[in-house]
């Protein structure tokens, strides 16, 4: 309870703050109407116009909630504006992206840890190419992806998803590869172990926690690609492609709803991401004290 | 393995890594004769950027400096502020520092269209999604280095009676520094990706991506490539210009030190 009454707190005055800011920002619409109407409504009736509005600049909580609500449950899954449909081909797309990543991550540290020319000229181009926007490269990598004949928009939006989740798995990988001291490596010189041993026995156990640390910032930013992906592609199912859809037809609580899904989607990928840490962690005999 | 590398192999190395994958690129699209709609090559792209120097400025004006550069100032002196302020009271620390850990693992993009429908196409809106995109790595990050001191350095502090503004400015603002700027980092990067996500929802006919999504439609190709190349220089740069600063700042820290 010590821990968890500040976050409710919180978290209920941020709900509150934003209960204010929607009828502080769709008053002006409500004032407007009844300007028009010829009417003076009362504080009640302008508080009440403010919180239902279907085009709201700012919709309360109560409607994001109930738009999410129908979204997920009163909608067939099959159905294109059933927000688990579009989640669920976010997701697809993710997980795609993230074992994209992980494997390119962990390839190029072996490689950066095993060889001083690889280190020396791929570690930089590996930070280079986070800076830059991948919101930009994506529709040549779709380009690129059809002429290769990919056929699908799944490749392409995972091989951006792929960019940006490969780069933490990286980092702690070649962290992770090159955290055995000197005397854990002068005890298996002593054994006579061969470089290959001394990978296999030695750095690849070793470098097992930074990578599983790594996978809850990984599978976050394959989220954030997918959703980048889908939005100049072409997309037209995915969270992010609800986003473009309702901003091109003005409504707001599509976009609000699918914000919202994709932000349920991260927690869930990063509760699961860090159970299956956890599992590993105990596992390989940590965690206990 | 001999210590550090000369200065020539780390820049010479990399150098011509970049080179040889441009030289291949060229090589590859004149021997399969690639068409210009699909992959234009490396000294297409060039002629591109020569030609079109005033479109690629006025694009970059609007999207890196008004939208991107704007927005990264103002988020991230919102975030450091809103750190301050929030790290002098326990209770919002508390409080505060589960929701805003959570809140930077979302997909905070994701605002972009909202930011648009609020403060219209033009450079504001996009300004306004880099700022919320930026605030939370910034107040993480700089909560995080608040707390890096330890209780005997603190504890130091006291016995030299220093008050709250002492103990930040002499010791825990430095300490800070190398997170602070981690956050910096990444939000350098984020700030161009959320003004160039922003132009897809809406932008006047300027901008990077506005000029990317109307390029592609008309088979521009070599102009789009144009775009890429200045936007991937522009992020290399603004990262470079923070790695800078911080090493102007935190020259006392272990990962900056140099072996002599």
């Amino acid at each position: 309870m010590k821990r968890f009454g500040p976050v409710l707190v919180v978290v209920l005055t941020i709900f509150a703050i934003w209960y204010v800011g929607s009828f502080l920002m769709n008053r002006t619409w409500v004032m407007d109407q009844a300007a028009r109407a010829g009417t003076d409504p009362g504080f009640t009736e302008v508080l009440r116009d403010t919180m239902n509005q279907d085009r709201a600049k700012l919709p309360a909580p109560h409607q994001v909630a109930a738009e999410l609500y129908d979204g997920v449950v009163n909608k067939k899954v099959t159905s294109k504006r059933s927000l688990v449909y579009h989640g669920f081909i976010t997701f697809q797309t993710t997980m795609a992206g993230f074992v994209l990543g992980i494997v390119a991550g962990v390839v190029l540290a072996v490689a950066i840890v095993l060889s001083r020319f690889a280190d020396l000229t791929l570690m930089p181009w590996a930070i280079i190419s986070q800076t830059i926007p991948v919101v930009a490269l994506a529709p040549m990598i779709v380009v690129l992806a059809n002429a290769a004949g990919a056929g699908s928009l799944l490749v392409p939006k995972a091989i951006i998803a792929g960019y940006l989740s490969f780069f933490p798995v990286l980092v702690s990988m070649v962290a992770g590869l090159r955290s055995p001291g000197g005397m854990q490596l002068d005890l298996l010189r002593t054994y006579g172990a061969s470089p290959g041993q001394v990978f296999w026995k030695l750095r690849l156990p070793a470098s097992l926690p930074y990578f599983f640390a790594s996978l809850k910032i990984a599978v976050a930013a394959s989220l954030v690609g997918t959703i980048v992906g889908e939005l100049p592609t072409g997309a037209i199912s995915g969270l992010g492609a609800r986003m473009l859809i309702g901003s091109q037809f003005g409504n707001p609580m599509i976009m609000w709803s699918a914000l919202f899904a994709a932000a349920i989607l991260a927690a869930m990928l990063i509760w699961i991401v860090s159970g299956i840490e956890k599992i590993a962690v105990r596992m390989m005999g940590g965690g206990q004290t | 393995m001999n210590g550090q590398p000369s200065l020539v192999l780390r820049i010479g190395l990399p150098l011509g890594f970049g080179i040889a994958v441009l030289v291949l690129w060229e090589l590859f699209v004149v021997t399969f004769d690639i068409p210009r709609a699909i992959l234009p090559a490396p000294s297409e792209i060039w002629a591109a950027i020569q030609r079109s120097t005033e479109i690629l400025w006025v694009d970059w004006v609007q999207t890196v400096l008004k939208g991107a550069l704007t927005g990264l100032v103002i988020g991230a002196v919102a975030g450091f502020a809103a750190a301050l302020a929030i790290d002098r009271v326990d209770f919002l620390r508390r409080g505060l520092l589960p929701v805003a850990n959570f809140v930077a693992a979302l997909p905070i993009v994701g605002v972009a269209p909202i930011m648009v429908m609020w403060f219209g196409f033009d450079w504001q809106s996009k300004a306004a999604v880099v700022v919320v995109m930026v605030f939370f790595p910034i107040l993480v990050n700089t909560l995080a280095g608040l707390a890096a001191t330890d209780r005997m350095q603190r504890d130091l502090m006291r016995t030299y009676s220093a008050n709250h503004t002492q103990t930040l400015g002499k010791l825990r603002l430095p300490a800070a520094m190398p997170f602070i700027f981690n956050g910096l980092k990444i939000s350098a990067t984020l700030a161009l990706i959320g003004a160039i996500v922003a132009e897809y929802f809406g932008s006047p006919t300027k901008g990077m991506g506005f000029r990317i999504s109307t390029e592609v439609g008309r088979l521009g190709i070599d102009m789009v490539w144009a775009e890429i190349a200045v936007s991937a220089l522009t992020g290399t740069v603004l990262y470079g210009f923070v790695v800078l600063i911080e090493r102007w700042v935190t020259f006392w820290h272990p990962s900056q030190r140099r072996s002599r």
